[in-house]
């Protein structure tokens, strides 16, 4: 175990000689969670991932909404875990400086039969724990919502839903592992594995990597890695939804989340702010075959259009600044689907469809227990680090480019290189001195939001690109004249 | 304290360090006391002509045929001669009162109160997602803004084959980087029925880049994970899709004012143009606050934007002076083919528009067009034009066809018979 401080964070290479007491698969929000609560006990915890950055799967395409639960099936794990996931990340966000804003949602009935279907759902929450949500009349929807459009009949208030940011909890769950002493292996796609009595052999792109225990928290690909460890349990779907981000000068039109009533079909169709400023319209939801196919399609888009012009035409005529698609992990179970096998020294967490960005931190507190009684020994260590403070993305906090103090101890914060987003040098350089630097433009781009905004380039996209080369040196370094000199 | 906010007081700022921002700091700074700072946002004073390396600018303003940076190091050197101030890395963030904005620098926040703000800043090609063309996220997409950054200020590598986007001017200066970056431009596609650019570029162009502009065409698809490697596109009029191999994409034209400020500050914009409403004299609807160059007429050549500037002067002056504002106007609003006009307002006893022309944007190609004034109802101009209406470009109408005109007469639609 690392517990001199000292980070590792590897991309390549080989750690045969090490036998990790865990290997955690998959570093999306889940896995993450997972090992940085296993690392807060006497173990040595290895983290992996297939793709060069942690975060690149489903954990940055959401609609990132901390969700109350209220809307979860009653009496299940889901239920259960999105509750307490709420509380938790709410804390953690609030000490490791995750951008978070309580906005509050409104579900609004645009049909009678939605507007009966209020009632029960004010119930259904009520047995999910949630006892705030409030049924208001057409008035009351407007009063808060001015500029929904037309034939909204009323609506049920749910007043802690709250927006958050997915990279920045992502990123902040792998950098308290990483701090904790967890050994991260990007690049290490588990292709097969091989049970040796004791320990388990990970076959994977980047190498052989072992481990006593293993936990598959492996998103779209946990069914498949189920199967190497001999089990058949469920199949994963990939439910693609796809999201337009409108411009921040549409940020005035809404500033909470508007839910759809939802259906049988799914969550349905949402407006919501996001911490950086923007609007959010989607998601869609179409089962898929093709596990990595992230790109929109023609009818998505389309459709978004079309719903978007009936729940707020307003919206529709501001500048869309992004488009993109997330896959859900859905299944044929019909709940999470968290379970250990002693006798395999074996974890699945499985079915995370479309809330474990909020109750990733609560999944890793359950499998800590699972895998504690299935036989692993969890003594806590003394002492742990403090957790990282991560920067902040958000527009409701203090950021780099506002903050005179800053920029007077340190220019690089003052010279702000993406002009949408207000990006500064020194933010692009300080990733690069983090303990899980970016490994690419994407990676770069959830770390600061450069290239983000309306432009996606058309001003900064070369000097964003030199300063990735160079690792952000280059505009820190660069001397900048005086203002006298200017003149 | 270090951590002050550093204020300063100029009698005039001018957000935006392009062809027309400086060109507005050239004709103020003579007649002006208390100074005029020009701030902008990137490295280097300039604005697009700084990477957009290739001759055709300074032919309306500065009589002459020169690159667009060569223009830009000679905008810059007479603002600077006539006594402005040009602070760069100085990006302005919001307003902090009418006449008050604040920026950040690297040598901090900084506050500027001023008697009088120009807005300069500019216009953008909308990217990718704005255009809602749907697919994979492929690497190699670009606008020809960020190519030229890429190419000429970054000396970055593209692609190989290309597919351009659009066919009117700026698309040829996209096709010109390229090929100075050692990309084959494979096929330009166009919504519109003909190439939009002069026939004196398109017609050597196709033969000079061996491009074959497919009109009536659209991107439907961009395919390619994560590199780029083909777009699907659609002819408009058979529906029938085709799947061209390119490594490059570059999204020209399409453009949108860069207006974030104009509207953090509540200032009308014309639904047309999206910039801000101006009259004649450049003004906005907040008094003291003007706007010129391809804010309001998204896009003219850079001369034209250039003379703007010099056109707005005069308006600022008076404006410091405590002259009022003449009473009355009409308002210009285009009907189809025309997308929009610019100016937007005329007053009675204000300057004539910048160089005696309207500026308009036309959806349609028109070859002689017969320009029609309406109001109240009844055609009140008519005038037949000897130069075409073509997308993609701007329209110029001599103001000449104001003349009948009743500046109590209403709205005046102007459009095409
Ligand atoms: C459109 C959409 C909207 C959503 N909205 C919300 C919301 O508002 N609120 C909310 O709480 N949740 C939301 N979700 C759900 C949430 O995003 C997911 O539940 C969460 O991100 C799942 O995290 P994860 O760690 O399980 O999966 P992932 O983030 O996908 O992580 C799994 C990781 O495993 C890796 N991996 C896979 N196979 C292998 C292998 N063989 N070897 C090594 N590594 C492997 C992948 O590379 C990946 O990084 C939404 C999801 C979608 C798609
Ligand atoms: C690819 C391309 C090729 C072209 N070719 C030609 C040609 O051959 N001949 C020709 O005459 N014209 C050409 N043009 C058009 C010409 O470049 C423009 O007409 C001209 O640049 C417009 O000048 P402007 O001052 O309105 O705006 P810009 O040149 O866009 O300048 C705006 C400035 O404002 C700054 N700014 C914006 N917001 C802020 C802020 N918040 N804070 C601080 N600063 C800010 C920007 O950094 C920028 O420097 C071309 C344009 C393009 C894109």
């Amino acid at each position: 175990m690392n517990t001199t401080g000292e980070t590792a964070v590897s991309t390549t290479g080989e750690t045969m000689g090490t036998t990790f007491d865990v290997a955690v698969i998959g570093a999306g929000i889940v896995g993450s969670a997972i090992a940085r609560k296993l690392a807060g006990y006497e173990l040595s915890v290895a983290l992996l991932d297939a793709r060069g950055d942690v975060g690149d799967g489903t954990s940055k395409a959401n609609t990132a909404i901390l969700h109350t639960g209220f809307d979860a099936k009653p009496g299940t794990l889901e239920s259960r875990l999105v509750r307490e996931g709420y509380r938790l990340l709410s804390e953690y966000a609030e000490r490791t400086g995750i951008p978070v804003e309580h906005t509050g949602a409104l579900l609004v009935a645009w049909t009678e039969e939605e507007l009966d279907a209020l009632p029960a759902l004010k119930e259904k929450a009520e047995r999910n724990g949630y006892d705030r949500t409030r049924i208001v009349g057409r008035d009351e929807v407007y009063r808060q919502v001015p500029h929904l459009g037309e034939g909204a009949l009323g609506g049920l208030t749910v007043p802690d839903e709250s927006i958050i940011c997915t990279w920045t909890t992502n990123l902040a769950l792998a950098t308290e592992a990483v701090l904790r002493g967890v050994t991260l292996l990007l690049n290490r796609r588990v292709q097969s594995v091989e049970d040796r009595g004791d320990r388990t052999v990970l076959r994977t792109s980047g190498g052989e990597v072992n481990a006593r225990w293993v936990v598959n928290a492996a998103g779209l690909g946990a069914d498949v890695i189920d199967r190497l460890f001999g089990h058949d349990r469920f199949t994963v779907t990939p439910r693609r939804g796809e999201l337009l981000v409108y411009d921040k000068l549409a940020r005035p039109l809404v500033d909470k989340i508007i839910l759809p009533v939802p259906t049988s079909q799914g969550k349905g169709v949402l407006i919501s702010p996001t911490v950086y400023g923007n609007v959010l319209l989607g998601p869609t939801a179409e089962d898929l075959t093709d596990r990595t196919d992230t790109g929109t399609s023609e009818k998505g888009l389309e459709f978004l259009l079309d719903k978007g012009e009936k729940l707020m035409p307003d919206l529709l005529r501001e500048e869309v600044t992004a488009t993109y698609a997330g896959l859900r992990a859905a299944s044929d179970h019909p709940d999470y689907l968290i379970e250990a096998d002693a006798g395999r020294r074996y974890v699945l967490v499985g079915g995370i469809r479309s809330t474990g960005l909020t109750s990733g931190i609560a999944v890793g507190e359950h499998v800590a227990e699972l895998i504690g009684e299935a036989g692993l020994a969890l003594t806590p260590r003394e002492e742990l680090p403090e957790p990282p403070h991560m920067p902040n993305l958000g527009e409701a906090g203090l950021r780099p480019y506002q903050d005179a103090a800053r920029i007077a101890g340190d220019p690089a914060y003052g010279r702000v290189v993406c002009f949408c987003e207000r990006v500064t040098a020194g933010e692009i350089r300080d990733t690069f001195r983090s303990p899980i630097p970016p490994s690419g433009l994407e990676g770069l781009r959830r770390r600061t939001r450069a290239m983000n905004g309306r432009c996606q380039g058309f001003f900064c996209g070369a000097e964003v690109g030199k300063l990735m080369d160079t690792k952000g040196e280059s505009a820190c370094e660069q001397r900048h004249p005086s203002p006298e000199a200017q003149r | 304290m270090t951590t002050d906010i550093t204020t300063l007081t100029p009698d005039v700022v001018i957000v935006g360090a392009g062809p027309s921002g400086l060109s507005a700091a050239r004709a103020l700074a003579p007649r002006l006391g208390g100074g005029v700072l020009v701030l902008d946002r990137e490295s280097t004073a300039g604005g697009i002509p700084r990477h957009s390396d290739h001759p055709g600018y300074g032919i309306r303003d500065m009589r002459r045929f020169m690159s667009g940076p060569a223009y830009a190091r000679r905008l810059v050197a007479q603002a600077e001669a006539a006594g402005a101030t040009i602070r760069t890395n100085a990006t302005v963030t919001g307003w902090a009162g009418d006449h008050t904005i604040e920026a950040t620098t690297p040598e901090g926040r900084i506050r500027v109160e001023a008697r009088a703000v120009v807005l300069a800043t500019g216009a953008r090609e909308r990217p990718r997602p704005a255009r809602l063309i749907p697919g994979d996220r492929s690497r190699g997409v670009y606008t020809t803004g960020h190519l030229q950054n890429l190419v000429h200020l970054r000396h970055g590598k593209v692609g190989r084959r290309a597919v351009i986007v659009g066919a009117e001017l700026v698309s040829w200066s996209a096709a010109l980087t390229l090929r100075e970056a050692g990309c084959r431009t494979v096929l330009m596609t166009t919504e519109y029925p003909r190439p939009d650019s002069y026939s004196l570029f398109s017609v050597p162009g196709r033969i000079l880049f061996r491009t074959r502009v497919a009109t009536r065409t659209r991107v439907t698809r961009i395919i390619g994970r994560p590199e780029l490697e083909a777009v699907e596109v659609e002819n408009i009029d058979t529906g029938e899709r085709r799947v061209v191999e390119c490594d490059t994409l570059v999204l020209t034209g399409d453009w949108i004012p860069d207006h974030e400020l104009a509207r953090a500050a509540g200032i009308t914009l014309d639904p047309g143009t999206k910039g801000p409403l101006v009259d004649s004299a450049l003004r906005t609807d907040r008094p003291g606050v003007f706007a010129v160059g391809n804010m309001l007429h998204p896009v003219d050549t850079a001369d034209i934007a250039a003379i703007d500037g010099a056109h707005v002067a005069r308006s600022v002056i008076a404006w410091l002076n405590g002259e009022s504002v003449p009473a009355g106007q009409v308002r210009l609003v285009a009907d189809a083919p025309f997308r929009w006009v610019s100016p937007e307002i005329l007053r009675p006893g204000d300057p004539v528009p910048s160089r005696r022309r309207l500026l308009l944007w036309s959806d349609r190609y028109i070859p002689f067009p017969q320009v029609v004034l309406r109001q109240g109802g009844k055609v009140v101009a008519r005038r037949r034009l000897w130069w075409p209406a073509a997308p993609g470009r701007v329209f110029r109408v001599p103001t000449g066809i104001l003349s009948t005109v009743d500046p109590k007469g209403g709205t005046v639609h102007i459009g095409s018979r």
